[in-house]
């Protein structure tokens, strides 16, 4: 049997990885897909140490975690729509005004 | 079996990433995306978890990466972004990222993580504690969810000419 530790420093290194894509990409959809990886980071490591603990709700919670991350999905990709119409690019440097 | 499994799974996941991070291509990114998220549902299943591998591939790497990708299609940048502006800022990143890593080992050190009990949870528990104790958050979550849809709608439509 695989020790619960291995997941759980899979998933460290999974949400530095992420960490590290969000500040080296400079457009919004990718930076989004970084959050993204992050998320599912904090999912294993959850799951992870469920298993350890043998604790069965946190399986519900991750689930929770994943339909919110697809609301949260849904309505980030509403809004970098918006910008790309208004602004014309989803660079982030561009992206400096407050007036929208 | 499983610690190869194991080995094999995660390094197809993080190296999906590192492709994500690597390519240029939003496209590309989306797809390597696909495959790391894949490789966590298999995780997933490893772990003992068989109800949420299959909603990880199911609504990860189906449903949400699908919206990513027609998000892309439809923004259709022709040239590819460049990433890196400046090179110190890469450099200042990935090094701040590895004092994160550091810190965080450091900090899960004192974790206390014992030998995983044998055996899955079987999706009869999870769906049993879904509709007692956690039915509540279940019911707000499907109002959450019509709230993100008719939301990001409204946000999206084209507003008529007045």
């Amino acid at each position: 049997m695989i020790p619960a530790s291995y997941f759980f420093f899979l998933s460290i290194i999974l949400f530095v990885l992420g960490i590290i894509a969000f500040f080296i990409k400079r457009d919004l959809i990718t930076q989004f897909m970084a959050v993204e990886i992050m998320l599912n980071a904090a999912n294993l490591a959850f799951i992870a140490l469920a298993k350890s603990h043998h604790f069965v709700d946190a399986q519900v919670i991750v689930f929770f975690i994943i339909t919110v991350a697809a609301a949260e999905a849904a309505i980030g990709l509403a809004i970098i729509l918006l910008i790309f119409r208004q602004k014309k690019s989803i660079k982030t440097e561009e992206i400096s005004s407050m007036k929208g | 079996m499983a610690i190869f499994l194991f080995f094999l799974l995660s390094s197809v996941c993080v190296g999906a990433v590192l492709g994500m991070i690597l390519s240029k291509n939003q496209a590309y990114s989306a797809l390597f995306l696909v495959l790391a998220f894949t490789c966590l549902g298999g995780l997933f299943g490893l772990i003992g978890a068989p109800f949420m591998a299959v909603v990880q591939i199911i609504i990860y790497a189906g449903a949400i990466m699908v919206l990513f990708i027609f998000v892309i299609m439809m923004i259709n940048l022709r040239e590819g972004l460049s990433s890196e502006k400046k090179k110190w800022t890469i450099a200042f990143s990935v090094v701040l990222a590895l004092v994160l890593l550091l810190e965080l080992v450091l900090a899960s050190k004192g974790a206390s993580l014992g030998q995983s009990p044998e055996g899955s949870v079987s999706p009869k528990e999870i769906g049993q504690l879904l509709f007692t104790k956690y039915l509540y958050p279940f019911e707000i979550t499907s109002v959450l969810i019509i709230a993100a849809l008719v939301g990001a709608i409204v946000l999206v439509k084209k507003k008529e000419k007045e």
